[in-house]
Formats: structure tokens, C-alpha cells, sequence
């Protein structure tokens, strides 16, 4: 990689051992990758979850925690993904004293680097959405999928330890997203509808995801009949880059990058083609419904609920009782507001707990099934149900209306 | 089989050598592995079940989110960890993780290497080689 004179200053520990841990961090990765350079980052995203972190991860941040202050602050506006727990109701999901320690170690560490503690995995929709060509370093893969693509942002996917070094560096190793070349559709995907709910939104993402299969891949999708809210594209990019491990996709005539198709495939190129129907999400969310007819515990999350989703959930249950846990995950910026207009009131006098700042399968998911009994989820988010299996659970995919209804009948699945 | 070397288009980390645990699936430390007892916990992973611990993993792409960036370190910090992964396509979760927890990794081949490597081998990885390798020995 070629360096400028800060980064060769950066190197020789003339700003302190964290900024040279970053940036020689940075450069294996660069190497690795084949960066040529470093770009420069202007927001940074960290996903440090303790259950992530461990022991280890938190020693090491407390580590950096303890220089002297002019050595270890973030150049950059750094802000944080979801925590492990929400300290408020962490009671009611019977974690246990050493996770929460463990949380309030990591929280001390980052805020003595400078982070922003804002817990959340839908900055784009409550706190800045980057802009178009704007490089940044973002954590959570729904994070960079939908700023990628929707705001035409630039990012990779920044692990913790990376998006925290380019925090510390003001840089990040140009390479992938980055750069245009990569940016180019490499298949295509012809849909022929639209998906309605959030959850087929989320089913179509996962399906594109395993046609797509690895990171380099940039689908470019034809025929939606719509424009999608942002919460749908935002379950849809989340599924997809869960299933898919994809950082970026076009949809023509609606995402900024492909106002026309032939903005990035252009008229003439050869890319792999395949077609999804709606006959194809219905399958989807079959194959997963299989054998359950009962849930012991329903979760919105992953992405985060905004606004728009908590008044959703707090229309539907009104009047009605949940039987079963029913866990409606948020961000602290969405919760002020939900809190102020009544919806967590609404939600939580039906039998919800409303959970702030945290995500579920961030949150120890494995001990929260041994502590609750829980086995069999229902959710409407298809990026939970492809985690939540490895913790586990027996997932099911449904809509947020028939979510609510499954807690209303004491967990049992209409059919 | 023995003695067949295949080149790799990266590595990093140190030469290693184990019995390989191969298949045609993708991994993720959050989504696949239950982490406490070292075994792929994901019940529809073809490797379910399986103590990956000192093995040498063998497996086609990096899939799932940024938590892998951590999780390669905090297994190392307990020692219930592989002994290098090796794949056919990573992303860049994969590269940092193992940068952070100096593991040793390998990817990009002129070959589907799942398909190359039988499980069970005893092999040979080393990233540390003008070009990167693994050798079944």
C-alpha cells in the first residue's frame, strides 16, 4: 500500500499506540484485500456486543481505555450497534449479573475513547444518513447494505476492530465498496411483484442472498412494481446481507446508483439472471413453518423497530392480551419518541415488553432460551430467522399481524 | 492425494498444521458455531455437530455479519478455536477478525477446494509462503 506522511506518522507511534495498533491493523487487512491506499472515512459504526466481545475483546478495549486521553480518542463522529442488554429490563429476560457487568465494562471503555453510545442498527433512519458518495466505516451488516444502496453511501463491512480503527485513523484500506468498479451489478434478478408485508420484504432479501452467495456479489433487481418504504428496504437489505453475506444491491428505477439498469450493467455485459415469484416467498416462509404450530416466545427485531413499526405493533395488539412473551426491540432514539407519544404504554398495557438499545440475538440469545424455556420463535424478521437457528431456536416466519395474533392465542400458529 | 499442494490467492497468520474438516457450506462464528463447546451448532449446516476445535476448516464462502471481526479473538482468548480456516471466497469480516486474533487463514483458489481436500486429512497450511498454501500431507 502506498502511504501519505500522516499515515507514515500514524505507523511510527507519533500519535500514540492506538492509532498505530488502527492503522497496522488496517494495513494487513489492506494488504490482505489488495487496497492500493487508504480513503478517507467521515463517520465511523462499531458493533462491540459483549457476546461478541467476550472477556477477552472487553480486556482489550479497556486496554486502549487506559492511555492517556490525547492518545486514545476517536478522530472522527464514532457511534455505537446495539448493546446486549437493555439495563432496564434486563430482569424481566432473566440475564444474569455477569453479562450485565460485562456490558457496563465495554460501555465505560468505549465512552473513554470518545464513542457516541447510541446503540442502534438503523442510524440511517434516526440519526445521519450518510450521503451519496460519502466514504464511511459502518459496522452491522444492515447498516451497510442499506447506505450502500439506498443512500449510495461507501462502505465495507467494518467489523468491530476495524470500525474502530478507522475511527482512530480518520481512514479506512480502499478496497471493495469503495471503489467503482466494484459497485457494478454482477447478476440479475427478475421480480415479477411486489412484496407486501415486512416479512416477504425480508423473505425476497433472503432468497436474493442465496442466489448472490458471498460478498462480491452486487445483484441488480428488475420488475418490482413499487417503490418500498424504508422500513421494507430495510428488511429486505437486512435479509439479504444476512443470507447472502452482500454488501450492496440496485434495484433500477429506485435506488440512486441505477436510475436505469444500464447505469450498472451495462447495455451489452453478461451476468448470471434469475427469476423470483411470489410463489417463491411463499415457499420460503413454508419451509421454515414446517412441524411448529406453537411458539413459546414472539420478537420484533433485527433490524430495529422505528417509529413508524412501534406504532404499527401498538395498532394491531390494542384491545388485545399477548400469552406468550412478546419482545419489541428498539433503539434509544425511537424509544424517547414511543415513549412520549404512548406507544410503549399501548404495547406494554396488551403484554409486550419494549426493549431499548439492544438486539435480540446480540443479547445472549443461547442463555435466554435456557433461562426462559424459549425454543420455538416467531418473528417477521428473515435476517433473525437465519441467526436465531445456530443459537438454538426453531424459527418461524410470519407476518407482524400474525405475530401479534400467535401471542394473542397463547402462541398457537393459525393455519 | 498426499503431497498435493494448492496455492491460495491470500493468506495471513502463522503455518499451521491439523486434520482438515471439510465441506460445502459456508461459515459464520455467530450464525454456525455454538462457541461455548466448540461444535457447528447450526442445524442445517453440513458440518452440525462437529468439534471444530484444532481443526483445520475447510469450506466454501464467509457468510453472515461483522460479528466474526470479534468473535475469531475471543475464542482465542478461550482456546476453543480452529486451527486455520480456509475458504474458497472471504469477505472482509473474515480478514479482520482473523487480523485482530493472529489466526491463520487462507483464500482464493483456482479450484473449488472443498472438493479437493477430503475430510479427515491430515494438511498443511502455510500463509506465511511467498505463495500462500495448503498441502495435504
Amino acid at each position: 500500500m502506498n502511504f501519505t506522511p500522516e499515515e507514515q506518522a500514524l505507523r511510527a507511534g507519533e500519535c500514540g499506540p492506538a492509532a498505530q495498533w488502527a492503522i497496522e491493523h488496517q494495513i494487513k487487512v489492506g494488504d490482505y484485500l489488495g487496497a492500493r491506499d487508504f480513503v478517507p472515512v467521515t463517520q465511523a459504526h462499531i458493533m462491540a456486543d459483549t457476546e461478541s466481545l467476550g472477556e477477552a475483546g472487553v480486556k482489550w478495549l479497556e486496554g486502549l481505555a487506559r492511555l492517556p486521553a490525547h492518545e486514545r480518542r476517536v478522530r472522527i463522529p464514532t457511534i455505537t450497534d446495539p448493546r446486549g442488554t437493555d439495563f432496564a429490563a434486563a430482569h424481566r429476560l432473566k440475564q444474569q449479573p455477569w453479562m450485565l457487568e460485562l456490558e457496563r465494562r465495554a460501555i465505560a471503555a468505549l465512552e473513554a475513547l470518545g464513542v457516541l453510545m447510541t446503540n442502534t442498527c438503523i442510524n440511517y433512519q434516526t440519526i445521519m444518513a450518510p450521503l451519496a458518495g460519502e466514504h464511511v466505516a459502518y459496522g452491522d451488516t444492515g447498516v451497510v447494505i442499506y447506505c450502500n444502496s439506498v443512500c449510495g453511501a461507501r462502505s465495507n463491512f467494518e467489523g468491530g476492530p476495524s470500525a474502530l480503527a478507522a475511527a482512530l485513523t480518520a481512514r479506512t484500506p480502499r478496497y471493495g465498496y469503495h471503489l467503482d468498479e466494484r459497485r457494478r451489478a454482477t447478476l440479475l434478478i427478475e421480480v415479477g411483484f411486489a412484496p407486501r408485508e415486512l416479512d416477504e420484504w425480508g423473505a425476497l432479501g433472503a432468497l436474493v442472498g442465496r442466489l448472490a452467495g458471498d460478498y462480491w456479489q452486487v445483484p441488480a433487481l428488475v420488475g418490482i412494481q413499487r417503490a418500498p418504504a424504508s422500513d421494507e428496504i430495510k428488511h429486505f437489505g437486512a435479509a439479504l446481507a444476512s443470507y447472502g453475506s452482500v454488501a450492496l444491491f440496485h434495484i433500477a428505477g429506485i435506488t440512486p446508483e441505477a436510475r436505469r439498469l444500464d447505469d450498472v450493467l451495462p447495455a451489452g455485459a453478461s451476468v448470471p439472471s434469475h427469476e423470483i415469484g411470489a410463489a417463491d416467498i411463499r415457499a420460503f416462509a413454508a419451509s421454515y413453518a414446517r412441524a411448529i404450530d406453537s411458539v413459546d416466545v414472539v420478537v420484533f427485531s433485527a433490524p430495529q423497530l422505528s417509529l413508524i413499526e412501534m406504532a404499527q405493533v401498538a395498532g394491531l395488539i390494542e384491545g388485545r392480551q399477548a400469552r406468550i412473551p412478546l419482545l419489541v426491540v428498539t433503539s434509544p432514539q425511537v424509544k424517547g419518541d414511543a415513549d412520549r407519544m404512548g406507544l410503549t404504554a399501548r404495547i406494554e398495557a396488551a403484554g409486550g415488553i419494549v426493549l431499548s438499545g439492544m438486539c435480540f440475538y446480540q443479547s445472549y440469545a443461547r442463555e435466554l432460551a435456557e433461562a426462559n424455556g424459549w425454543r420455538r420463535l416467531a418473528t417477521n424478521s428473515a435476517k433473525l430467522v437465519n441467526i436465531i437457528g445456530g443459537y438454538g431456536y426453531r424459527p418461524v416466519l410470519m407476518s407482524m399481524p400474525a405475530c401479534i395474533d400467535a401471542a394473542c392465542d397463547g402462541g398457537r400458529i393459525a393455519r | 492425494m498426499s503431497g498435493e499442494t494448492f496455492f491460495a490467492k491470500a493468506g495471513m497468520g502463522a503455518k499451521v498444521h491439523g486434520a482438515a474438516l471439510v465441506a460445502k457450506d459456508g461459515f459464520s462464528a455467530r450464525y454456525d458455531l455454538d462457541r461455548m463447546r466448540g461444535v457447528f451448532s447450526r442445524a442445517d449446516h453440513k458440518l452440525a455437530g462437529e468439534s471444530y476445535v484444532g481443526r483445520v476448516l475447510v469450506l466454501d464462502a464467509a457468510k453472515g455479519g461483522v460479528a466474526t471481526a470479534w468473535m475469531l479473538h475471543e475464542m482465542r482468548g478461550r482456546g476453543v478455536i480452529p486451527a486455520a480456516l480456509v475458504l474458497n471466497a472471504v469477505n472482509p469480516i473474515m480478514v479482520q477478525g482473523a487480523a485482530l486474533a493472529d489466526f491463520t487463514m487462507l483464500s482464493g483458489f483456482d479450484l473449488d477446494i472443498t472438493q479437493a481436500i477430503a475430510n479427515g486429512a491430515m494438511v498443511e497450511v502455510d500463509p506465511t509462503a511467498s505463495r500462500p498454501f495448503i498441502r495435504v500431507l
